[in-house]
């Protein structure tokens, strides 16, 4: 049997920030009593009638000019049918053959560079409600609140061949809409989900295979591990014989496999047709002008500009702009006189790790950080000037975290700048030569290495203050003198 | 006749202004009437005697302290049983929401309680507005009062019995087919079907959402102008309500009607109409020449496929409309220990025979594979029939046309053959198809004494016209003040 290739495609929902729903009133927001952001139009009653939300639209362009899409002038809303306690028409309005954006695409990166991904189409829909089992004894409940909250259906081209692309693909996605401030692109909570249709085919063959639709992950390493997963079934299940069924399958998070799900008891025919009592939607095009001129600059760009301007590898200018407040952090600091490439470690290492530890990054903006650009951006200066060293700087973000204290406050109020005094540094060498001679007979012998060691004694004898790149200088020329 | 009830929607809230009756005093005397005739009527499903009357007295009190009561000042109107009334029993004539009562109000009530209308009840209607003789109600049978023995025309029969019988001055139906025009004609009053988007649907029960819209019936022109005026409008709460400013309907009715160029639509004068129908809308457009319009033939060819394009897209929208009656949140509930035969039994107990036959239909017409021959198809003959109409009124002002082929027929008559019923439709469908307003007027009596009914259509949002047709065609004749002779 010839070598197989999966063939990946992504169905991502994602929960918009509007402050209302889509087609009533009430509020938006997340969480509260069940059934307490409810009114008439998002229960379903008897007479009621949507009106649409114009801020929906407003972010659906958003996301389309961000991801190249064409937004058409007049599209239109539809009605999807089906029975379910959680629908409380019996209809979801959503779009179907005029969606609001169509044909666009990412530039994902990957490790041999970077990779256009297709996107076939975004629309605008309602969200369902939630049912709820087990609660009750026998009865299940519903909770209307999220009836109607606003979702984009944002569909990629089935362009990805390996996992790392889809993740990369979903990553990037999910920055976007963060960078858009339309969606706080959290997977747990549900208000960014993703699912994903595989297949695998012969190498070169044109045609694809049977695509089964995989749903129920929610987080990257879910995604990741359910398309993995389903790639060595199918691949496993060809190489015995055996045809793929077209189907949708659960990801089992505890058991890390997919499982079929339930055969539904109702034919999967929605009977779509345009929704009658919402008008088409005509976009005209200074609407999208005014929405353009908001666009705020998006990952990609920002990630090409601080390669070229701020002089970073690409892999440090991906992190750095993968969430639009660590971008503008870093630049603060840079603004604020910190070498970018130093700057750029700081954040990269200590305060990622700080936002990490303290889960600040389920924030859509962070607004409070451990500590301000500037504090950190004084740490780098004064590490590039030599002024301390950078265990010294390490040594001070507890003391400076949550104060409104400067680096330089601090390091002269502690006396705590480096001994740059060569005196004082040579007197501290000779002392340790003489008290180390088989480690200095051993460099002068050629053991480079030993150095550190030598370094490291005299950081010691100076209480971790001298300058060490000056230690290493004076050291080397009384071993090698 | 010298009764309260016997007065004009106009007269009435003339004498409350000027204080000559009380609002108390015609609200008493409305339900005085309801109590004496509706035994043999059964126009209305429920009756709001204590919320009237504390209507009433507040007019009473606003009168008294000299403001304005409004347009409807006191004036008693029923309401279809398929307009939202808050904290009213709301049931579009159906077990499925037999015990339903909104906790808001339709648009077009709002604007009634506005204009300081009192309602008196809800008025008894088909199930969901789909039939053409009000039999197809769960809740109870209405007679005509011209004849007891005879259907007031459909889906709005309670709304035209209950003015024909002098309970209300007014009521309130809804027309998807010809729902308020065909219970007009039936019961010898006036009734308009308002230009699509020209009344918010909002609170309206929703039978097929591209076609229903709201219209009011009363005994004269005028008085349909009034409570047209009252309702129409701009709606933030429903998208497809027009922006248009709305003109003054009762000001438009002066004018007269020489010099207006009137159509007359040869498809709509067929083989098989009742000869006295004929007769009747043929007497009535030699009167309107008389009074200075001209007449002409116009076509409009693609009449024939009005029926069968009304029923798929109708049914479709109705399917998908009527999904909400799940027995999940209100209505009817069959309790079965599982969900899918918890649905099936809600709704096989909810709905009856008709509304059971058009969401089966519309199921259809929206299905995997028909889609395209159907409903799609059906868009497309829409069209035609909008540009069969544009071009008739292209020439002219109006078309004159009668409002179905036959008087009211017997209960029972037409039950059996639901084809042989939705031929009662063949002159108001198209109407509501194209979107345009048109006002059903009484214009003689067959033989057996039943009310002929005259249609006249106009072009999108020239309501105006139409009324000052029918009014000075009304004040031409007398037909419309013979009342029914309960």
């Amino acid at each position: 049997m010839s070598a197989l290739e999966p063939v990946i495609g992504l169905e991502v929902h994602a929960e918009l920030l509007t402050r209302s729903k889509i087609f009533c009133a009430c509020t938006a927001e997340f969480g509260g009593p069940p059934n307490t952001n409810v009114c008439p139009v998002c229960t379903g009653m008897p007479g009621v009638l949507p009106v649409l939300n114009r801020r929906v639209v407003e972010f659906a362009i958003r996301a389309g000019l961000a991801t190249h899409c064409a937004i058409a002038p007049s599209s239109r809303f539809a009605r999807k049918n089906y029975f379910y306690p959680d629908l409380p028409k019996g209809y979801q309005i959503s779009m179907y053959e005029a969606p609001i954006c169509t044909g666009g695409w990412l530039d994902v990166l990957l490790d041999g560079g970077t990779k256009r991904i297709g996107l076939t189409r975004i629309h605008m829909e309602e969200d369902t409600g939630k049912n709820i089992h087990d609660a009750h004894g026998d009865a299940s409940l519903v909770d209307f609140n999220r009836s109607s909250v606003p979702l984009l259906e944002i569909v990629s081209e089935p362009d990805m061949r390996t996992v790392a692309e889809a993740g990369a693909y979903l990553r990037m996605l999910r920055s976007i809409l963060m960078y858009l401030e339309i969606c706080d692109g959290n997977m747990e909570e549900g208000s960014f989900r993703c699912d994903a249709n595989v297949s695998v085919r012969p190498v070169g063959q044109a045609a694809f295979g049977t695509k089964v639709e995989i749903k129920n992950m929610n987080s990257f390493r879910a995604v990741e591990k359910a398309i993995t997963f389903e790639i060595a079934r199918q691949t496993d299940a060809l190489a015995a014989g055996e045809r793929i069924v077209q189907e949708t399958r659960l990801w089992d998070a505890d058991r890390e496999e997919t499982r079929s799900m339930r055969k539904k008891e109702y034919a999967d025919d929605y009977r779509y047709f345009p929704e009658p009592d919402l008008l088409p939607l005509v976009v005209e095009p200074a609407w999208v002008a005014d929405v353009r001129a908001t666009m705020p600059e998006l990952p990609s760009a920002r990630r090409d500009r601080f390669t070229r301007d701020h002089g970073l590898s690409p892999y440090d200018a991906d992190v750095l702009t993968q969430r639009k407040d660590v971008a503008d952090y870093f630049e603060a600091g840079v603004a604020a006189g910190a070498a970018p490439k130093e700057m750029a470690n700081w954040v990269m290492t200590e305060l990622l790790r700080m936002v990490r530890e303290d889960k600040l990054d389920r924030a859509l903006v962070i607004r409070e950080w451990p500590l301000t650009a500037e504090q950190l951006a004084g740490l780098a200066r004064l590490v590039q000037a030599g002024t301390i060293n950078r265990n010294t700087a390490k040594s001070l973000i507890p003391r400076l975290r949550g104060t409104s204290r400067t680096p330089d406050e601090l390091v002269a109020a502690e006396g705590l700048a480096q001994v740059s005094d060569r005196g004082a540094i040579e007197r501290a060498v000779a002392d340790v030569i003489a008290r180390h001679p088989t480690q200095a007979a051993e460099f002068r012998a050629g053991k480079d290495r030993v150095v550190g060691f030598l370094v490291g004694q005299v950081m010691k004898a100076t209480g971790g203050k001298a300058n060490p790149q000056l230690v290493q200088e004076l050291l080397r020329a009384a071993l090698t003198g | 006749m010298s009764a309260l009830h016997d007065l004009s929607l106009r007269e009435a809230a003339a004498r409350v202004r000027r204080r000559e009756i009380s609002a108390t005093e015609l609200a008493r005397d409305a339900f005085a009437r309801i109590a004496a005739v509706d035994g043999r009527v059964g126009a209305f499903l429920t009756l709001d005697e204590a919320g009237a009357l504390a209507t009433a007295a507040a007019v009473d009190r606003r009168v008294a302290a000299g403001e304005d009561p409004g347009p409807l000042g006191g004036v008693p109107i029923g309401v279809k049983d398929i307009i939202c009334t808050a904290g009213l029993r709301t049931t579009a004539g159906s077990r499925i929401l037999e015990r339903f009562v909104p906790s808001y109000d339709a648009t077009v009530t709002a604007r009634l309680r506005r204009a300081g209308a009192v309602i008196v009840g809800k008025l008894n209607c088909d199930e969901f507005a789909m039939g053409s003789s009000t039999e197809n109600s769960a809740l109870g049978t209405t007679r005509n009062p011209w004849d007891g023995a005879r259907v007031p025309g459909g889906s709005s029969g309670g709304s035209g019995a209950a003015v024909a019988a002098r309970e209300c001055h007014a009521a309130l139906g809804t027309d998807t087919g010809g729902s308020v025009r065909l219970p007009a004609a039936f019961c010898g009053v006036a009734g308009m079907k308002p230009t699509y988007g020209r009344v918010s649907r909002y609170g309206v029960i929703a039978y097929a959402s591209s076609l229903d819209q709201v219209g009011p019936i009363a005994r004269e022109v005028a008085d349909v102008a009034v409570v047209l005026e009252a309702i129409a409008g701009h709606d933030l709460a429903d998208s497809t309500a027009s922006p248009r400013p709305v003109p003054s309907y009762a000001a438009a009715l002066e004018g007269s009607v020489r010099g207006l160029r009137l159509g007359l639509p040869r498809e709509y004068f067929v083989e098989g109409m009742q000869p006295d129908v004929e007769r009747g809308v043929r007497a009535a457009v030699a009167e309107l020449e008389r009074l200075g319009a001209a007449v002409e033939p116009v076509s409009l060819p693609h009449t024939e496929y009005a029926i069968a394009t009304y029923y798929l897209i109708a049914t479709a929208e109705a399917s998908s409309n009527l999904a909400r009656y799940d027995g999940i949140r209100y209505g009817l509930r069959e309790p079965r220990p599982a969900l899918t035969e918890m649905y099936e039994a809600t709704r096989a107990a909810g709905f009856g025979a008709e509304v059971k036959r058009r969401i089966m239909l519309g199921t259809y017409a929206l299905s995997a594979g028909y889609y395209d021959a159907y409903y799609l198809k059906a868009q497309q003959v829409r069209t035609l029939i909008r540009r069969d109409f544009q071009l008739a009124l292209a020439r002219c002002d109006a078309l004159v046309t009668p409002v179905a082929p036959t008087t009211a027929f017997r209960l029972g008559e037409k039950t059996a053959d639901p084809l042989t019923m939705y031929l009662s439709d063949i002159f108001t469908i198209s109407v509501n198809l194209a979107g345009l307003p048109a006002l059903a007027l009484p214009c003689g009596f067959d033989g057996a004494g039943l009310p002929i009914g005259l249609q006249v259509i106009g072009r999108p949002f020239d309501e105006a016209t139409v009324l000052r047709i029918g009014h000075a065609y009304e004040q031409a004749t007398a037909w419309h003040r013979k009342g029914a002779p309960l």
